[in-house]
């Protein structure tokens, strides 16, 4: 992909990204990242380089959505306190609620819920009814106590009568109050939580930077949950907040029930901030088919006996995209013996590139009928790659070797199994020295 | 007509002191053009505000042709800026009219989940009982728990009536009985609450224009003020939710919340231009006093960081 292909494909990702929320300065960063990821990739066919480049987008932003997602942390003796945080009307309350529903029905956990925010009208009583309807208990209200002095007593009736969890629900507050990012900070040193969740609304603006920096500057956020994921906006806010908090979105808020909470899926949103969903599928469908298609071929060709050093080539190539014999060995699981082996024969990943060399400094007609090879084309094509003369001969013979392999294989006429072959390793691929 | 008691009251509590927005252009210029990146740093100013990118570009475009006579200071250029920004607001800067005529007169006030319906609502009654109306409220979030109750602590207050039925019960019903009492009574102001519903939600949606229905069933021109509440931490999503409210309810004025944070809320200059609704007050705080009428050029002044 050319550097005009990629710049033009971002220009329209940026304004993308920025219409789905995705805090500007966070756009920026992305785009240099996407941009290095792009350039220089090969397009495949049937898509245009500009699709091919929403594509690495979307992968980028799955990747990113997905670091570190995990399950809620609990490890602690019990009660383990979990403290939600958040600015107001991000749906603190009822997140809470819906928190202490999905602790017990999938980490069969008994919470107790805990409302510290003393200063919205009704909202202690707000979480007090959602634990009647739910049969969820909570700490009894005690009027003109103070957050710390719910806390306290939080941790005493979790204790005393045998919660795995607390959960402090607390006041929305905003992160340029200071005096309330301190009583946020006194009830984190308090209760010792741990997990401290920011809830964030999924139609939050640019806005979303400052108050989850805000908020993870004073308080050991620990993960994010996003709510209002079942309204219509493209959730930008997400990229956002994960990135200048660095901690995981754990859960998300799918509406208005008790039960309408859900682990994080980071491709969801990654589509839905992009809002290219036909673009990525397109390519993703294209790339199917080529693969398909080279596989099918491939087999063919096996098929029939012939394996030439394009095919070799290719199979080199694959090597070095799944992360040269190192990469391919540490994604074995048992190679055991073998493993040790080729660690100690001390392989250099350079020999694939310069294997590949090799053959990209033959013509077409050598890499299709290797009978051709003569003294004077083999020094010409160590010459051509900066190899010498052994290598290539040795290159000569380890494809002879192939084929053959290849052609016993073809033998054995076990349908499908050459089918996945360009995924794998034939056998005797690997580079000797 | 009365209210300009409490929107004069409430000018006093703002520093008046705005620094004409019109100095800044009082120089502008004939020949030199502003450099690329200044111009960057103009739209990214703009764009951290989410008014949304087309905004953003047209207006860095304004600035762009704009020739200045000597060379302009940043600051100078932030001013001609917020100069067009305020022009774009300025005819949406509304007042909340009552109409003393219809009694009473009716308000219904509708949002999304959090953006601080409620709240907008203590404020509101607040004012209008300190002019001396006498005002009803009605606790038409039976959705929400304790959403009532919230509604009840405001209205002891604001020592307002507050009409409400059980949690559960059809907010249409409550509506119905809210209006009789109030024609009953001789209620001047009657500020109907509904639960927070999200847009994109037509069952939702459904049972809001069914509250409407009912009011103007018993009386053809009600309800008189349709609100839809704004949060400013909210991106680019204020678009479909003014579109949306507005084609389910005949949205008659907007109220942006929550500008006392970081938000600036620049979604409204591209809301200006799109739908040119009305914007009556701002919220910058919790508290029973902080609701302040919209200006249009205090507000351009904030949206580039021109307070202080």
């Amino acid at each position: 992909m050319s550097k005009a292909d990629v710049d033009s494909a971002l220009r329209e990702i940026r304004i993308a990204l920025l219409e789905a929320d995705v805090a500007l300065s966070v756009v920026k960063e992305f785009i240099v990242l996407v941009r290095e990821k792009a350039l220089g990739q090969e397009v495949t066919r049937s898509v245009t380089p500009g699709q091919m480049v929403i594509k690495i987008v979307n992968d980028h932003l799955v990747e990113i959505l997905g670091v570190g997602a995990s399950e809620l942390n609990l490890a602690t003796t019990p009660p383990a306190v979990i403290m939600l945080v958040g600015l107001q009307g991000s749906g603190k309350t009822t997140t809470t609620a819906k928190l202490a529903k999905h602790l017990r029905s999938q980490y069969r956990k008994n919470a107790i819920m805990t409302s510290l925010d003393i200063r919205r009208p009704a909202a202690q009583q707000q979480l007090k009814s959602l634990g009647e309807t739910h049969s969820i208990p909570t700490l009894p209200i005690v009027p003109f106590e103070t957050p710390e002095m719910i806390t306290e007593r939080a941790l005493d009736t979790g204790k005393k009568e045998g919660h795995d969890v607390i959960l402090l629900d607390t006041a929305g507050r905003l992160h340029i109050d200071d005096s309330m990012m301190s009583e946020a900070l006194k009830i984190q040193d308090l209760s010792n939580p741990c997990e401290i969740l920011f809830v964030a609304d999924s139609m939050t603006g640019q806005d979303a930077v400052n108050a989850a920096r805000a908020f993870s500057e004073r308080l050991n956020i620990t993960g994010i949950i996003l709510t209002r994921i079942d309204g219509d906006a493209r959730g930008g806010a997400a990229l956002s907040i994960r990135e200048v908090t660095g901690t995981p979105i754990k859960l998300m808020g799918t509406g208005e029930k008790i039960d309408d909470i859900e682990v994080f899926h980071p491709d969801r949103i990654a589509s839905r901030i992009l809002g290219m969903g036909d673009v990525v599928s397109l390519v993703e469908k294209a790339q199917e088919t080529v693969r398909e298609e080279e596989a099918e071929e491939f087999a063919r060709k096996l098929q029939k006996g012939q394996f030439d050093l394009e095919d070799m080539a290719k199979q080199l190539g694959q090597m070095r995209k799944m992360g040269g014999v190192g990469g391919i060995l540490n994604k074995l699981p048992s190679v055991g013996k073998i493993k040790n082996q080729l660690q100690d024969a001390n392989i250099d990943d350079n020999v694939i590139s310069r294997q590949e060399a090799i053959i990209f400094s033959m013509t077409t007609a050598e890499r299709k009928n290797p009978k051709l090879f003569n003294g004077s084309r083999r020094r010409r094509i160590a010459e051509g790659s900066g190899t010498t003369v052994q290598e290539v001969n040795r290159l000569l013979k380890q494809h002879k070797e192939m084929a053959k392999a290849m052609k016993k294989m073809s033998k054995l006429g076990r349908k499908g199994f050459t089918k996945g072959m360009p995924q794998g390793m034939p056998p005797g691929i690997l580079p000797r020295i | 007509m009365t209210q300009n008691d409490w929107l004069s009251r409430l000018k006093n509590g703002l520093s008046r002191t705005s620094a004409h927005l019109n100095e800044g252009i009082a120089q502008a210029l004939k020949n030199k053009n502003l450099d690329e990146s200044t111009l960057d740093d103009l739209e990214d100013i703009l764009i951290t505000s989410d008014m949304g990118v087309s905004a953003a570009a047209k207006l860095r475009d304004e600035v762009a042709k704009a020739k200045f006579e000597k060379e302009p200071s940043f600051k100078d250029i932030k001013y001609f800026l917020a100069a067009k920004i305020a022009d774009i607001l300025k005819p949406v800067e509304q007042p909340l009219l009552i109409d003393n005529s219809k009694k009473p007169f009716v308000i219904l006030v509708q949002g999304v989940n959090g953006s601080g319906k409620t709240t907008t609502i203590g404020k509101l009654a607040k004012i209008f009982t300190e002019e001396g109306k006498s005002v009803l409220l009605a606790a038409g979030d039976t959705f929400r728990a304790a959403a009532i109750e919230q509604l009840q602590i405001w209205g002891d207050r604001t020592g307002c009536r507050v009409i409400s039925h059980t949690s559960g019960a059809d907010p249409a019903g409550l509506v119905f009985d809210a209006l009789g009492t109030a024609r009953r009574d001789n209620i001047d102001l009657v500020i109907i609450d509904t639960a927070g519903r999200l847009q994109n939600r037509d069952d939702l949606m459904a049972e809001l224009h069914k509250i409407s229905r009912v009011i103007r069933k018993l009386d053809q021109t009600a309800p008189h003020c349709c609100l839809l509440i704004l949060d400013a931490t909210v991106g680019q999503n204020a678009l479909s939710q003014v579109e949306k409210f507005q084609k389910t309810s005949q949205i008659t004025g907007l109220v942006m919340n929550k500008l006392d944070g970081s938000a600036r809320g620049g979604i409204l200059v591209s809301l200006a231009e799109k739908f040119k609704l009305p914007v009556h007050a701002i919220g910058v705080g919790e508290g029973e006093d902080d609701l302040m009428p919209f200006n249009a050029e205090d507000f351009a002044k904030n949206l580039l960081g021109l307070n202080n």
